[in-house]
This record gives structure tokens, sequence and C-alpha cells, in this order.
């Protein structure tokens, strides 16, 4: 993709160009939430340029889907309102990046874990909800200002807390790749409840 | 076990216990307390002169009491490091030091001292274990008062070739081979009365592998299992199963309700068997508890050092149920085996494995990207009060309040919390990605229409916002007029926020975050807590009524627990009249203008 060859835009000093995103997910937003409604609805806020909804916003075509809209239509702000940003705030930074715009002008809204599931039984309220939440996030987004992340040296080194079949399989597996590796056990010897077992399934063989 | 006592890359501390843990992902700084083994463990060779002479006895621990070692001993004979260790609680000290002289290689030290020492790490993998269920708690199956009711860890450490009785089961009230046993599964699982509600995960395939193991030594024993359910659902499990079954192990579905103890050392237990609906009585030389299990001891300690989350059945919560079930909230921290949840070996090796990559993942480019989610200080309204340095977590802000020279924040230190902001009375800190007038344009588009019906959530990203969340993957049903604004942490939600979202109308406001003690920043929380209860005097003395700000704490796991506030407080939000809430605009306009 690249920069769409547009000028990053700064703290607001321009107009922004916003598009907003409306995920189904499957049926799992839609069953409830009347997602074209919000979209049209959101279509109608000042500074958004493109509002449509979308199947999977997450799925690779639901990116390039909106990758194209930001290139055609220079937007430079994006709400994603799909499920929650614990979930794929990442995924949408990633695509903010591949669209050359700083990764920290997406704002979601979450309408699956915090709307959809939780008012099944009250489409009208739902939907009302998500318009809501919706207007919120394109508020917010318009106010965001793009941050660089910083690159900080880091020590190459992991420590495992506890020494028994966990602890012993991570910390073999790191220092077989070639990391150093701190297993610190309580008692004074590693092996934990496991090596108290005497056979073990479903190999029936010892557990030393 | 011994590939890790010779790795090159692995540095072994044994006897230690982590007691501090600070910085972040990439730069983790641990401090660690080793205790004295008072033996060179490089010059040990397990020769075992030392406790051949050593006058002092005491129950084994790994053979759980059934037999007995020494103050200067090993704890099992293929342990790692090979090396003895005298447990100095015990030991006579110099007055005796008969192990000292009987050891060839002079390895023993009397006057060695614990070790405290600081470890940088880039990551972290929490392999904390499990505890066994203390089945003393269930008087009903009369543990410790009946010699041959045994737990299930006894029973294996028995049936061990290398265990107190080389192997042969004996009963421990008659000293003879038992004619028959049985199995109580479930024993601290499954249960809202006593020990957890959860399944311990191990258990039935545990009991089946011992039935096979009896069935193997001795054919004719009678065995017998008392259970709710047999879950052997993994890989090969049923067949185990229908092996046991086909040998002869007789299967009664149902918990015994009680054991008497009969003259000879046996037991009798009444039991409902739930496959006939009658009453049966089983006299039986041995009774084996299956134990469930616990989350080991120092799970609270070392979650409340890291800032981690628990499941409210105490295990460590992992970031996502399935999509990053390794990984903690916080990054750079990841969980191998039984500290997770109830598992067994080959579950825990593959979480092991996963753990391992995750890190190496993380740090195999050698460098971190920090997010940029931090504070800044505009130095020009910056007074030099010092509040800002006193409420951060992260000691990130220095400010020199004699020579009133401006506060400065270390962005690689600061975590982005937001308390300085929100307690900064200057406006002199900027909270990078939750700036004021972020926020307050969310409360403000939210109020605009029918600010009267809506209730306004400050939660917190790791611990409230993903409650709802979690409410959300649960279905859980609540109020549709609820409305969430994120920010990083409760400490982050500013007075003024509040204030501004009453005099745009809003009839309630709720403030959630972590537990305390459980706070994503160290303590920051604390801080929420201080300004919520100032804010309730304030209110009262302006005549806000004050029950309209609420304070919560709701943990990543507590589902129901946000569904019901969220019931309450759209209960509470009925009880806000129109008079009431057009009266409060009016008390915060004129402090608005006061200002």
């Amino acid at each position: 993709m690249g920069s769409s060859g547009m000028a990053a835009v700064g703290a607001g000093v321009d107009k922004s160009r916003i598009g907003v995103y409306v995920c189904r997910c499957g049926l799992n937003i839609a069953q409830t939430v009347d997602c074209a409604k919000v979209a049209q609805n959101a279509a109608g806020i000042a500074d958004v340029v493109v509002s449509k909804e979308i199947t999977y916003a997450c799925s690779e075509p639901g990116q390039m889907e909106i990758l194209e809209d930001i290139k055609e239509n220079g937007l430079d702000r994006i709400v994603v309102a799909s499920c929650s940003p614990r979930l794929h705030e990442p995924t949408f930074r990633q695509m903010m990046k591949k669209a050359g715009l700083n990764p920290y002008l997406m704002e979601m809204a979450n309408l699956r874990e915090q709307c959809s599931w939780v008012h099944m039984k009250e489409p009208d309220a739902a939907t009302k909800k998500a318009e809501d939440l919706v207007k919120m996030a394109v508020a917010r987004v318009g106010l965001l200002w793009p941050l660089t992340e910083e690159i900080v040296p880091l020590t190459k080194k992991t420590m495992v807390i506890g020494g028994g079949i966990a602890g012993i399989q991570a910390a073999l597996d790191l220092a077989d790749t070639g990391y150093e590796v701190i297993l610190v056990e309580k008692t004074p010897s590693i092996g934990g409840v496991m090596a108290q077992l005497d056979k073990t399934f479903p190999t029936m063989d010892c557990s030393i | 076990m011994a590939d890790v006592g010779r790795h090159p890359n692995i540095t072994l501390h044994t006897m230690s216990e982590v007691v501090d843990i600070k910085g972040f992902v990439g730069n983790f700084n641990i401090r660690v307390l080793k205790k004295s083994r008072y033996v060179d463990e490089s010059e040990c060779t397990a020769c075992g002169e030392c406790a051949k002479v050593c006058p002092v006895v005491y129950p084994d621990e790994f053979n759980v009491g059934l037999s007995s070692r020494r103050a200067v001993y090993m704890p099992f004979p293929q342990a790692v490091p090979s090396s003895y260790a005298i447990n100095m609680n015990e030991c006579l000290g110099h007055g005796c030091s008969k192990c000292a002289d009987a050891c060839d290689k002079n390895c023993i030290h009397f006057h060695m001292s614990d070790e405290d020492f600081q470890v940088n790490v880039g990551s972290i993998i929490v392999a904390t274990g499990l505890e066994p269920y203390d089945p003393r708690e269930m008087d009903e199956y009369g543990y410790t008062r009946y010699e041959n009711v045994m737990t299930s860890l006894e029973f294996e450490r028995m049936v061990n070739a290398g265990g107190p009785t080389e192997g042969n089961l004996i009963c421990p009230k008659g000293r003879k081979t038992p004619r028959s046993v049985g199995f109580i599964q479930c024993v601290g699982s499954r249960s809202r009365q006593k020990g957890g509600e959860y399944c311990s995960n191990t258990c039935c395939m545990n009991t089946i592998k011992s039935t096979l193991v009896l069935k193997e030594h001795y054919p004719d024993m009678e065995i017998k299992v008392f259970y709710i359910d047999i879950r052997a659902f993994g890989k090969g499990f049923e067949d185990l199963f229908n092996r046991s079954r086909k040998l002869g192990v007789q299967y009664v579905r149902g918990l015994p309700g009680s054991i008497e103890e009969l003259e000879d050392g046996s037991v009798r237990v009444a039991v409902e068997n739930t496959g006939t609906g009658r009453i049966e009585y089983h006299d039986l030389n041995m009774m084996v508890l299956a134990l469930g299990m616990k989350p080991s001891s120092g799970t609270q300690r070392l979650q409340e050092m890291m800032g981690l989350q628990l499941t409210s059945d105490g295990f460590y919560l992992e970031a996502h149920p399935k999509l990053q079930p390794v990984d903690a909230a916080t990054r750079g921290i990841f969980y191998a085996g039984c500290a997770e949840g109830p598992k067994d070996i080959k579950e825990s090796v593959t979480q092991g494995s996963a753990a391992a990559v995750r890190a190496i993942r993380l740090m195999h480019r050698g460098v971190i990207t920090t997010e940029p989610i931090t504070s800044e200080v505009i130095a020009e309204h910056c007074v030099s009060c010092g509040k800002c340095a006193t409420v951060c977590p992260y000691n990130a802000i220095a400010v020199d309040t004699k020579k009133k020279i401006p506060a400065v924040v270390n962005t690689a230190a600061c975590a982005g919390c937001g308390t300085c902001a929100a307690e900064c009375k200057f406006g002199a800190i900027v909270m990078n990605h939750y700036t004021d007038e972020q926020i307050n344009s969310q409360t403000d588009i939210m109020l605009a229409e029918n600010a009267a019906d809506k209730i306004l959530t400050f939660a917190c990203n790791w611990c409230s916002y993903a409650g709802a969340d979690y409410a959300g993957v649960s279905r859980l049903q609540y109020p549709a007029n609820v409305r969430l604004i994120r920010t990083m942490c409760s400490g982050r939600v500013d007075e003024e926020f509040v204030w501004h979202a009453f005099e745009k109308g809003a009839p309630v406001v709720l403030v959630s975050g972590c537990h305390i003690g459980d706070c994503h920043y160290i303590d920051a929380n604390h801080w929420t807590e201080k300004r919520i209860n100032k804010m309730h005097k304030k209110m009262e003395k302006m005549g806000i009524r004050p029950e309209r700000l609420q304070l919560e704490w709701i943990s990543a796991a507590e589902g129901i627990r946000f569904a019901g506030v969220m019931k309450d407080m759209d209960q509470l939000r009925q009880n806000v009249t129109e008079a009431e809430i057009v009266e409060t605009v009016k008390i915060l306009g004129e402090r608005k203008k006061k200002k």
C-alpha cells in the first residue's frame, strides 16, 4: 500500500477526513444491531467522509476494503465499530501503518461485547446505543494526536518462576533456542508435583 | 530434569523466591531471595555420608510424611541440583556438626548466609504450579481420623518403586496389603460447599491410571471408584477407562455421604448410587481420596507484585481464553502450567513450550517498541508542587520542589496510568491519547440527547472494561442505557471529568477500576479512591446527592458483577429526578463561573 501521498494530519489544524466502518461480525453484531442504520447515521456527522457497514472488518477482505477507501478518499482517521479494542486494536493499528497513517488516529467502538451481546432482546435500544458509541468514537478520533512509538533496548533473558514440569519445559525450550534463562524454584529441587507421581497417564510410564 | 541442571544457558536458583519486581516489558528488574542451603551444591557429590550421621529426624516432605529424613537431606534421589541441603530450623547447629565432620569434601558450611540479589530480564514466565487440596476440611471422609483413608498423593508415593514401601501397597492400619481399595473422586473439586467449584481436570484420569497400576500388581484386588462423572476427554483417555473397566474395576456413580471405620481398620462408606437410586454400603480395606488442585500458595503475593489478574478460582487470568491462552494482560509476562488453571502433564508441557515461544517472539529482535501512551508536562503551567511525583506509582516523574524546577516525565519508566494528569490542579500534565478534551468530548456527545436516561461509566482498561467484555462474552444482559468511556486506569478519572458530566446533565456517574491490590499500575487506584471520597464530601457541601457518583471495583473475571452493578446503577438513575438534574447543572454552572 505505502503512503498514499497525502500529508500526515496534525492535531486538527486541517479538517479531518474520517472513515467509519460498522462491522457486522457475521451475525454477532448484525443480529441485534441494525448496522446499516448505524452506518447511515454516522454518515451525517461532520467530517465523516465514508461510512459503511462491513461483514468482517478484521478479515483480509475487510481490511483491504478500508485500505482502498483510505487511498481513494484521502481518509486520515478511522473509526472501526466492531468488537472490543482489547481484542483487535493491534490489528487495526497495524492496518493504519500499512496505509501510511499514524496508528493512533484510529478509534474503536465496542459494538459486540458491549452492545449486541449484552442487549440481545432489545434490538432498538442496542441500535440506539451503537449509534451513540459510534458518535462518541467519531468525536474522540477527531481529537486524537498522532503518536510515535519509542524503540528501547531489551534484555534478552527470561526468568521462569517455578521449576515444575511447565517451568522446566519453558526453560529448556528457551535455552535450546539460545536464550539465557534464570529458573527460580522455591524448594531445594526442581520437579514439582510431577516428580512425586508414580506412573503417569496416558503413557503409563514414570514421571521423572 | 537433569538437562536443566546441565544446560549452559540455564541458571538454576533453588530455595529461592521472587520478592520484588520492578520495570516493564523488555526490562524487568527482579529481586530474588535465595535461602542458604548450607551445603556447597557445586562440590556436593550426594554421597549421603552426612545424612547417615545426622541425629535429627523429620517427616519426609517428598514422601508426604510416609517416611522420614534427616535435617541434612536430599529431597529425592533424582533431585536437581544433585546436592544435599540443611534445614536450619531443624539442625542442632554448631554444637553438633556431625555432618560437617563426616563430609570428606568439606562442602558443609554453617556460616553460609542467604543471598539477596537482582537480575534484569526481558520477559517472565510464571509457572508457579499447584497445591493439592487439603482434605481435612471434608470431615465426612475422615482423613487423619481413619488411618486407612489416604490421599491420592500418599497413594502415589506408596505404589512408587522408589517410595517408602518400595512400591508395595500397605494399609497404614494393620500393615497388610489391602484386598479391596476404593477411590473417591472430586475431593476438593466441583463443590459449592468445600474446595473449588471448578473441575480439577486430572483426577479422573489419575484414578484410572491408579486402578490400572493396582490391577497390574494385584489382579484379584477389588477396586471401586465413586464418582460424579468420569471425564476421560483427552487423546487415548477413553481407552484407558475402558481397559480399567474390562479389568473389573467397578465404577459407582455417586459420592459417599459418610465414612466410618470398622474394627480391623477397614472403612464402610455409605453412598447413594445414582445409577440404581439406592443407598449402598461398601466395605473397603483402604480408601483413596482423589485430591483436586488449588492455586499455589504464593500466587496472590506474586500477582500483587506484578499487577496481574486472577480468576475467581484464584488461578491466573490469561489475556484471552482462546486466542492468548498463555499471555498475561501485562506485556512480557506469560503463564505456563497449573498456575493458569488445573491441567495434566501433557497440557503443562504444551503450555510451557507455548510460553517459551511467546517470550522468544517478543525478544528476538533485541529491541522493543514502547507504547507512546505516556504523560507529558507543560513546563509553563507547572508550579513544581510535586504532587505528580508523589502519586506516580513508577517514580517516573522528577521534580525539584525547593528550587522550583518544573516536573519532567521519564517516558521509558512511565506506564501511562494518567494519575498524575488527574491529580495536577494546574492543568500542567497532558496524558497522551487520554487528554481532557478527548475524554470530555465523549461525555458531551453521549449526553447531548436524553442525558437523563443514560448511565455514564468510566472503566479502566485492564479490569472493569475487561469485566464488561467478559459480561459480553458470557452473554449477560444488562440495561442498554449504559455507556462506557475507557481510560487506561481509574486513576486517570479527573475530578473535572465527573463535574463536567454532571454539568452536562448526567443523572449518575460510575467510576470503576481494578480491586484494591490488583491495580495494573501498582497502586494508582488508591488515588482514585481518595479522590472519589473527597468528591463525595464536596458534593454534600454543594447540595448534590453523593450517591449519584459511585465507585466500584470490578475485575476482568467479574462479568456477573459488572452486569449486576449496571442494574444497580439503573435503579439509582431512576431515583434521580429531572428537577434534581436541573438543580445540579445550575450549581455546577455557577461553580464554573466562580473559577
